[in-house]
């Protein structure tokens, strides 16, 4: 298999866009893709001032070094979770979001929940009424609200995180299942700043989970390879392996499945627009957005 | 033989086949794996030869 745009030795091929590349211009191609994508979907500019979210995995790590090859100014949030099981899952994932600054010298932010609100997540998890087996809804209500104060509090105008495009099809298909209209009309790659609620964007959102790792290996990026102890037999995991099978059968299907959500709620497919507006009041304790009346949900699992 | 090895797991197949065959030999999705040998990414359109040990990163992260 040849590069399509040198003809040495490709060593990544994708089958979706029938492009096979080399190294050097795999390189150099996620990273104009990336911003073509930037772009198009006006998710920032220049001169905003930007924050990613980072895990310490491959797309989140792959994202900031993306964006400082291309000369956007963005620090790093890494929020410790306080996840052990015996594997140090947190602290090793601090140590490569960490080294990883160092290395390039920019700037990341570090939140320890444990130290800021008295509980890890696991903690919250098992004592709050979402219960030991949702420890993934816990974290993304952590991760979610940490991010929103942090990108306010220290004047960000947008954060970033590293959702690729299998993380957002997975999503998509169990919103899918369950005709989840709320959530399917939240879904999108820039999610527009309101009172209260900083502006977010996916960047990598066009491409391919498979993609982003062959560029964090080809990078030289250290990523946290095991996968979170409390991930193992998610739904979403099961959901990414069907799709794949479907990929593997239909090459661009992932692609085109989202894409084509896009286009169908563009078009008005799910809601009428009235409904958009859900009515959102403040939290009575840290001020943040939420549905319902008195504390948000972080807030009551805190003083839980 | 060739050795592939995922994770804990490895799997034996035969020299001179591709890659993509040895992946669907044993039930592995090329969708769900990034090949290397010698701690270089090689294509699924790579033969195999006797005696090579191909590592094979997962692609799918949870957390």
């Amino acid at each position: 298999m040849k590069c399509r745009a040198c003809g040495q030795k490709a060593v990544v091929n994708m089958r979706q866009h029938k492009l096979a590349l080399c190294k050097d211009h795999f390189l150099e191609w996620i990273p104009e893709q990336t911003e073509r994508f930037i772009e198009k979907y006006e998710m920032f500019t220049r001169s905003d001032k930007i924050l990613v979210g980072v895990s310490g995995g491959k797309d989140s790590l792959s994202l900031w070094d993306i964006l400082h090859r291309l000369g956007y100014m963005a620090d790093g949030l890494y929020i410790c979770l306080g996840i052990d099981e015996g594997i140090g899952y947190s602290s090793e994932s601090q140590r490569l979001a960490e080294k990883f600054a160092v290395e390039r010298n920019l700037k990341l932010h570090v939140v320890d929940i444990q130290k800021e609100y008295g509980s890890t997540v696991p903690e919250f998890s098992s004592k709050s009424h979402r219960g030991r087996l949702k420890s993934c809804s816990v974290c993304g209500l952590v991760k979610r609200h940490v991010m929103n104060r942090v990108t306010r509090d220290l004047g960000y105008d947008v954060i970033l995180t590293g959702h690729n495009l299998d993380d957002e099809v997975a999503v998509l298909f169990g919103n899918t299942l369950s005709w989840a209209g709320e959530y399917l009309l939240r879904q999108g790659p820039v999610l527009p700043g309101v009172p209260g609620l900083a502006r977010k964007a996916k960047p990598l959102f066009r491409i391919y989970e498979r993609e982003m790792l062959a560029y964090a290996l080809l990078s030289g990026i250290e990523y946290i390879y095991d996968e979170c102890p409390y991930s193992v037999g998610s739904t979403s995991i099961y959901y990414k392996q069907l799709l794949n099978r479907l990929e593997n059968d239909r090459p661009g299907a992932k692609q085109s499945f989202y894409l084509s959500f896009l286009e169908a709620r563009k078009s008005g497919l799910f809601a009428e627009r009235e409904l958009i507006q859900a009515e959102l009041h403040s939290c009575t304790s840290c001020g943040q957005p939420t549905s319902a009346q008195g504390l948000c949900s972080f807030c009551r699992m805190v003083a839980t | 033989m060739v050795k592939l090895i995922l994770r804990d797991k490895e799997y034996e197949v035969r020299p001179g086949m591709t890659l993509m065959d040895a992946l669907k030999k044993n039930n592995i999705l090329p969708e769900e794996v990034l090949c290397t040998r010698a701690g270089e990414l090689i294509a699924e359109d790579e033969i195999v030869k006797d005696g090579d040990v191909i590592k094979l990163i997962a692609v799918i992260s949870g957390g």
